[in-house]
């Protein structure tokens, strides 16, 4: 009997002991956890895609009740998580314009040049340290589907022509693909604006012309045409001030290369 | 006495490394070196929760264990120990330092399950170590595990942009690489 009562005391005591430390330890260092943090992350998409800016889907939450971050911080959950995000703290949310991702550059497969043939590793920033990519442009997208990889939405597919194509109904604009990608092609635009310069070239117009048959010349035609003044040439690349604009399609007449476009979304 | 203990620590870093050699806590080496900040992370939470739990359950064989002749309770003594431990660490960091916490929170709970800490809890007794020698073990073992989280994930981390076969993508890969960077470890052996 002497062993099995030595073995069951020692433990039972090691037992208690330790539990009397735990407990009095969460007592001592009682941390107070505001419960609307988990109640907060409860309602947001739980994807971590760092769209926000915070660390994660529970960093904003801590962020929002803490009123750091604004009920709609929540990119990628759009209007109605917002919507529940006020619900949970008691405040109004303001509906934030939806809006989504677009691939600006126009040089396809069959529209750009290549300096020479890339064989390597299968990512665009692979192919950024090779001098600088094979497409003869220096803007232009590399067509190698980092962007394409790295949604965390699956809203990006690669078109057979070599450029992405984006899912409006999936994209939540949560931004992942304008940080990954190494030539900043895809923008992240609100879906109000109704024409843009799909090209993303600074080079002058003589250089676009040879390597390209999609690019922005920076001629100014679109901003001679334009009766509402909304389109400005910076550095031979022509954008479009969505406030101004208000897309009467003056502007894809006059366009030599057909770039300056009309934008349709499939979601409002 | 110096070379003595140039080779003990060398052995317990890399000669003997808890991951690589005795295959002890595998799990955070394939569960959290895919990128390099949560391999540091785990790395540093391991070293802190190895040195205290070994030293404690070194203290508690020596107290209580030895002079009552219950070493056979040595298992479930130290998994009681570890577990506690790691909860109470948890709970101090929390309060103590938000900010370590916010970096090392998440590991924290992982930690309990860890192998290699309750790996070095006995082979400290099981190699008999006096306490001084059970400080420094434990440490030395938590940098060789360390060393090897760090490797483990430079290494997956360049595997992100290589072309991987579809069918050695992810665990498998990684089971290979660990054999891999283990048997260049083993060329190491004969040292000690």
């Amino acid at each position: 009997m002497g062993p099995i009562i030595t073995a069951v005391a020692a433990m039972g005591a090691l037992g208690l002991g330790l539990s009397v430390v735990l407990g009095v330890a969460s007592k001592v260092f009682y941390v107070y956890v505001d419960p609307r943090i988990t109640q907060v992350a409860d309602v947001l998409p739980g994807a971590n895609c760092g769209g926000c800016g915070y660390a994660g889907c529970s960093d904003c939450a801590a962020a929002m009740v803490e009123g750091k971050a604004p009920v709609n911080a929540c990119k990628a959950g759009g209007a109605s998580v917002a919507q529940a995000v006020a619900g949970v703290l008691g405040v109004s949310a303001v509906a934030a314009e939806r809006e989504v991702a677009r691939i600006f550059c126009k040089g396809d497969n069959t529209r750009a040049e290549r300096k020479f043939q890339y064989m390597g590793i299968n990512d665009c920033r692979a192919a950024m340290l090779v001098s600088s990519g094979d497409k003869s442009c220096g803007y232009g997208c590399l067509g190698l589907g980092t962007c394409v990889a790295n949604c965390p939405f699956g809203a990006l597919s690669m078109g057979e022509d070599g450029l992405p194509r984006v899912d409006d109904e999936k994209c939540t604009a949560c931004g992942t693909c304008v940080k990954v990608c190494p030539r900043h092609i895809p923008r992240v635009i609100p879906v109000s604006q109704k024409a843009a310069s799909l090209c993303s070239s600074h080079d002058v117009g003589k250089l676009v012309k040879e390597i390209c048959e999609a690019g922005c010349l920076g001629c100014g035609l679109c901003k001679k045409a334009c009766p509402e003044k909304a389109i400005e040439v910076v550095k031979f690349l022509s954008v479009v001030d969505t406030a101004k604009c208000n897309g009467c399609g003056k502007c894809f007449e006059k366009c030599p290369t057909g770039i300056m476009q009309s934008l349709v979304f499939t979601v409002v | 006495m110096q070379q003595d203990w140039f080779m003990f620590i060398l052995s317990a870093i890399i000669v003997n490394n808890i991951l690589l050699i005795r295959f002890l806590g595998n799990c955070p080496f394939l569960g959290v070196t895919t990128a390099m900040d949560s391999a540091l992370g785990m790395s540093a939470a391991c070293i802190f929760v190895n040195v205290l739990s070994g030293v404690l359950c070194w203290i508690f064989q020596k107290a209580v264990l030895d002079t009552l002749g219950l070493e056979y309770l040595q298992t479930l003594a130290f998994i009681l120990i570890i577990a506690g431990l790691v909860q109470f660490v948890e709970m101090v960091v929390q309060k103590v330092s938000p900010a370590l916490y916010r970096a090392l929170g998440i590991y924290l709970p992982l930690i309990t399950t860890n192998c290699m800490i309750f790996g070095v809890a006995v082979l400290n007794i099981r190699e008999d170590h006096d306490f001084i020698h059970t400080v420094v073990y434990s440490l030395a073992t938590a940098l060789g595990f360390s060393l090897a989280m760090v490797i483990m994930a430079g290494i997956r981390e360049r595997m992100l942009i290589a072309r991987i076969p579809k069918l050695l993508d992810g665990v498998p890969l990684g089971l290979i690489t660990a054999g891999m960077i283990g048997l260049t470890f083993y060329a190491l052996a004969g040292i000690s």
